[in-house]
């Protein structure tokens, strides 16, 4: 720590840390806008002036750019000297000599860090009177708007695009007053974490293009604390309503999770909450074959009826563990399945049996990008687990912060770091079913079969200790793969291992775990990261069901009655299975939000209310379990779907299910002697601050409060209570001191922009004050295993039959894959056609080339050829959720045909 | 032929000769992005977009990136220019010495203001910063030559001599 003296009064701060960071991290206020606390300092825009002084003789001083000096003990420096701020009003009003002063119509107006910082630095009055120099803008695709009169030329959108997420195609053009930040040509911007751009830069240059149809100023927005319900990364967020619609997705920052960026599955993903195809009312089928519509009071009714004497309960990945539970207390354990398909279930168990054991360190995502070695092994995180991928992206970078470590340059100091380290990176190795986007950032690559990546996993586990078994003979090009992999992670002081489900192979995580496991016994701080499919995959998985998913559905095809909450079985399962278990059971009764396959087959169907409707909890990959909060009340019959389970409980006789409220249910999943860590995942109901206030879901300037439903209704309706959360529904309580858990809107006196965020960490960067929302529930000491003998390799033929057929594979989308966030429209709009992909030689059998169409009679289902050279004889691989397929590629394999009919869908993007 | 060797054929078999050797001296391949533009500059008299693309594609790099190099210097002719491009100095020696009559006795005589090219498409007008030859005040330079001294009277003289 060091002493330094601002403005006269002292302040401890890090040594060698910005002085600029300091400063706010003192809550001091100065104002800046090209540093970022995730892209460092570039000193471009020198808004961050200050004033420094020699020693205490020294009343001149000097002018300094606070970004760009490190923090030495004893330093003197004002921020209120008159020069320092003479000065930096001068730079505000270069800066917005260009600028169009068009607040009123621009969306980032009332949220904007231009805005705060020209206030913050007394620019009040324009003096120049000339002609500014105006641009055309860009279509950049269906996420961003693009306005470039407003830039600034602070230059964060290029450093953040480019240097933090990898893109290519946004960059600065032109020099002096006709910088130019956008494409070569208009067209979509192709990076998928685009979306953070629109918090990113600081004015109104890129903002949220859906946003924007329906768009509503921040202070008139109601928004809570919430998770994504996206994939099992479990960024935080923050959705915001007005008139009943869910109007946008914001990041929510949390310093082990998400830090400050989301991906655009994420942030455009849930458009589905206000489709047209929600279901709002309880339905019940008639004897014509069509739904009746019936109250709410019947729908519990015949709800009790159908589970009174037993039921078959399928549970969902993607609703709540309070949802889970509640139909696994209804049914019964032996009657419940986690609704996980069959394949995954087995494979989240043997995630959870392999965290169990202890063997290994399951990383944040801060973690990750602190790792200076990575294998990834058969998991596409870009398209499973996106926001993994760009913390991966970070952790190649470890290799030249340690090389400017050594040659004395503050890791902030961007340029400096970037310029010594250019050729050098951390360790990444892909072995990918397919070539992946992370093979760019890759140092060794490997393509292969399923089983062969998981027998090159535990060839590399076998190399680095003898006493974990190899598998099969690997071919020279993996062999080498091995070697490599072998040699470079136990180079590594925190090397990390990264695999997944989604390939449905389970020697991958057998692999996986063997290989952390053998090099944390070299003694480093090996990691695992295992991810899964869904918001909630770990969550149910750790509530565990008695059955799985095909015998659920065997059950229910034999007679028994089933409930399906929140799941569209039809996705999962074999669909002859399905089928027979619709046509077989007595009652199908499905709780979802939006209408789909197993609806349609349903006998009752109830409205169950999605992640923005209702409170609940979601456990995220590395157990982490994250409440997300009631955004906005559910309307007419809509429920969170526990409500209509406990209900129909009641009615069925039972007294173990009286529940009213949601603390009472998440007390009862804490019940659960792995779920023990849920109940404090966030304050309960009862939470009250300091001074008793509850927390706003809306910011104090909220308008209209009492007049916006006048166009339906002049009477001015009641304020609703919030009966179950800490927040309240309207801009009565207090933020500030709110755990972090409760954050549902970042604002602070002057900081109208999201930028304001650092007033609620413990430092500018760091962790939230009283530490990052979400409890981790699955670190465990090692356990008392023979760790080398747990897992061993089995011995699979691979290898193609010779008749012709095709064993399929899966590969996923980041648009597209996930079942919810492909029914949004943005995201529809950038997900890829249904297509399958073939090995050169088989696409030659076949005669068809890239771009020709293919048929599989038994999927019933066209696609678009890609040809991939490496991609052995007998294997296709086909995109999940695209193009009528579900989460799952038959087990039996399929014949394919050319399809002389397949047009080419010409691509017609809607501009504008 | 492939899509990315049919790009690089926009450019003629000496332009990517002479970059390939440009790239042979400099340690990765987008470093020679400057010397690449200059000789297919120096070729063709500016760089356009099918060019950029086909430079792009020789580098690695993409052509947005190749683009934000290209603009950022002034030099660098993304639009096509005229025979002759002629650069008038604008900074302080210059303006001293009373450039600015120079200037306007070029733009009569061309019918053109500094930006344009001539209908004949004979001569681009530019302004310029110091050429670094203020000793001879007023200064231009047309394509690679040096006037100092230019008086009014002189103009027409020299523009004569670049047909
Ligand atoms: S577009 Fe925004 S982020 Fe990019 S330079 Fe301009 S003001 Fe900065
Ligand atoms: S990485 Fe996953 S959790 Fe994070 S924003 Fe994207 S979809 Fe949501
Ligand atoms: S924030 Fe320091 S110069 Fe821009
Ligand atoms: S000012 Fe014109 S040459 Fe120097």
């Amino acid at each position: 720590m060091a002493k330094i003296s601002v403005d006269g009064v002292e302040f401890d701060a890090k040594e060698g840390e910005n002085l600029l960071q300091a400063v706010l991290s003192a809550q001091l206020e100065l104002p800046y806008f090209c540093w970022h606390p995730s892209l460092g300092s570039v000193g471009a825009c020198r808004q961050c002036a200050v004033i420094q002084y020699a020693d205490e003789e020294d009343t001149q001083g000097r002018l300094i750019m606070a970004c760009m000096t490190p923090v030495a003990d004893g330093m003197r420096v004002s921020l209120e000297a008159a020069h320092a701020r003479d000065f930096r009003a001068s730079v505000i009003e270069w800066l917005m000599e260009n600028h169009p002063h068009d607040c009123p119509v621009c969306e980032e107006g009332g949220e904007c860090h231009l805005q705060d910082m020209t206030v913050m630095s007394g620019h009040t009055a324009r003096r120049y009177r000339g002609n500014k120099r105006t641009f055309e803008n860009q279509y950049l695709g269906p996420f961003l708007n693009h306005e470039m009169n407003r830039c600034i030329t602070c230059y964060r959108c290029v450093r953040y695009y480019q240097d933090y997420a990898g893109g290519t195609d946004l960059q600065a053009f032109g020099s002096r007053a006709r910088m130019y930040f956008g494409r070569e040509e208009a067209g979509v911007l192709e990076n998928p974490f685009s979306g953070n751009l629109v918090e990113v830069c600081p004015t109104g240059v890129f903002t949220d293009k859906p946003f924007s149809k329906t768009y509503t100023r921040k202070w008139d927005l109601q928004s809570a604390p919430s998770v994504c319900a996206g994939c099992a990364v479990g960024c935080n967020t923050i959705p915001s309503e007005r008139y009943g619609r869910l109007k946008r997705v914001h990041n929510r920052y949390n310093g082990s999770v998400n830090g400050y960026f989301l991906c655009d599955r994420g942030r455009y993903g849930f458009g589905y909450v206000n489709d047209d195809a929600r279901i709002h009312k309880v339905g019940v089928r008639a004897a014509d074959g069509v739904f009746d519509v019936i109250s709410a009071e019947e729908g519990e009714e015949k709800l009790g009826d159908i589970v009174r004497d037993g039921a078959i309960g399928i549970g969902s990945p993607r609703a709540s563990l309070e949802s889970n539970l509640a139909l696994k207390v209804l049914v019964g354990e032996e009657n419940f399945c986690t609704g996980l398909s069959s394949a995954e279930d087995a494979l989240m168990r043997l995630i959870l049996d392999v965290y169990e054991c202890g063997g290994a360190r399951i990383p944040t995502l801060a973690q990750v990008e602190e790792a200076d070695a990575v294998l990834i092994l058969g998991e596409d995180v870009l398209n499973t687990a996106p926001r993994v991928a760009l913390a991966v992206r970070q952790s190649v970078r470890n290799e030249s912060l340690e090389m400017a470590e050594q040659a004395g340059i503050p890791l902030w100091q961007e340029a400096g770091v970037r310029s010594h380290g250019r050729e050098s990176a951390s360790p990444l190795l892909v072995a990918s079913l397919l070539p992946t986007e992370l093979d760019e950032l890759a140092t060794h690559t490997c393509n292969g079969a399923p089983e062969s990546l998981a027998a090159a996993g535990f060839a590399i586990a076998h190399r680095l200790n003898s006493a974990y078994a190899a598998g099969e003979e690997l071919d020279g090009p993996t062999q080498s793969f091995v070697d490599d992999a072998a040699a470079v992670l136990s180079r590594a002081k925190r090397p990390l291992v990264i695999s997944g489900t989604s390939l449905r192979n389970d020697g991958l995580i057998k692999a996986a775990a063997n290989i952390a496991w053998a090099l944390k016994a070299q003694g480093c701080d090996a990691g695992l990261l295992l991810t899964a499919a869904e918001a909630n995959s770990c969550g149910v998985g750790m509530l565990g069901g008695g059955v799985d998913l095909d015998t659920a559905l065997r059950a229910a095809a034999a007679g028994q009655a089933l409930v399906v909450l929140e799941n569209d079985v039809t996705r999962r399962a074999d669909p002859d299975l399905v089928a027979s278990a619709f046509s077989g059971s007595t009652a199908v009764a499905v709780l979802d939000s939006l209408e789909n396959a197993t609806t349609e087959s349903a006998s009752l169907v109830l409205p169950a209310a999605t992640f923005a409707e209702s409170t609940g909890t979601f456990v995220n990959y590395e157990g982490r379990a994250q409440r997300f909060f009631e955004v906005f009340a559910a309307t007419g019959e809509t429920a969170p779907a526990w409500r209509w389970l406990s209900k129909a409980g009641a009615r069925a006789g039972r007294n173990d299910m009286h529940w009213q409220h949601v603390d009472q249910v998440v007390e009862a999943v804490a019940s659960h002697p792995r779920l023990v860590g849920v109940a404090d995942a966030a304050p309960n109901g009862g939470h009250r601050n300091a001074a008793g206030n509850r927390v706003p879901r809306a910011p104090h300037r909220y308008s209209g409060r009492t007049a916006m439903n006048a166009g339906v209704n002049i009477h001015e309706p009641k304020t609703q209570v919030d009966e179950e959360t800490p927040l309240s529904y309207s801009m009565e309580g207090a933020m500030g001191d709110q755990p972090a858990a409760l954050t549902s809107y970042v604002w602070s006196p002057g900081w109208n922009s999201n930028q304001s965020v650092f007033k609620f960490q413990q430092e500018v960067g760091g962790a939230m004050a009283g530490g990052d929302p979400g409890v981790r529930m699955l670190d465990a000491e090692p356990a008392q295993v023979d760790f080398a003998q747990r897992y061993r390799p089995l011995q699979t033929p691979i290898g193609a039959e010779g008749d012709g057929r095709f064993k399929l594979l899966p590969t996923h989308s980041i648009f597209g894959s996930e079942e919810l966030s492909g029914r949004s429209q943005p995201i529809a709009e950038r997900g890829p056609q249904a297509f399958i992909v073939l090995g050169a030689a088989e696409a030659a059998r076949l005669q068809v080339a890239e771009g020709m169409g293919v048929r599989c009679p038994e999927l019933d289902a066209t696609f678009a050829v890609r040809v991939e050279e490496s991609l052995a004889e007998g294997l296709a691989v086909v995109a999940m959720g695209l193009g009528g397929l579900g989460d799952e590629v038959p087990s039996e394999r399929v014949t394919l045909e050319p399809d002389p009919e397949f047009v080419p869908p010409t691509t017609l993007i809607a501009r504008g | 032929m492939s899509e990315a060797d049919q790009l690089i054929d926009v450019l003629t078999s000496e332009e990517v000769e002479a970059i390939e050797a440009e790239i042979a001296h400099l340690p990765d391949r987008e470093s020679a992005a400057m010397e690449a533009l200059q000789i297919v500059q120096a070729n063709r008299g500016w760089v356009s977009d099918a060019s950029l693309s086909a430079i792009a594609r020789l580098l690695g790099m993409s052509a947005a990136a190749l683009d934000s190099i290209a603009t950022f210097y002034n030099l660098i002719f993304r639009q096509p220019v005229g025979r002759h491009v002629i650069m008038t100095c604008d900074s302080v020696s210059c303006f001293v010495m009373g450039c600015e009559k120079v200037h306007k006795a070029i733009e009569e005589s061309l019918g053109v203001s500094p930006g344009e090219t001539t209908e004949d498409g004979r001569y681009t007008l530019l302004p310029i910063v110091c050429l670094g030859a203020c000793d001879r005040a007023p200064v231009i330079m047309i394509d690679d030559e040096l006037h100092g001294d230019v008086a009014v009277e002189d103009v027409p003289a020299i523009l004569e001599r670049y047909p």
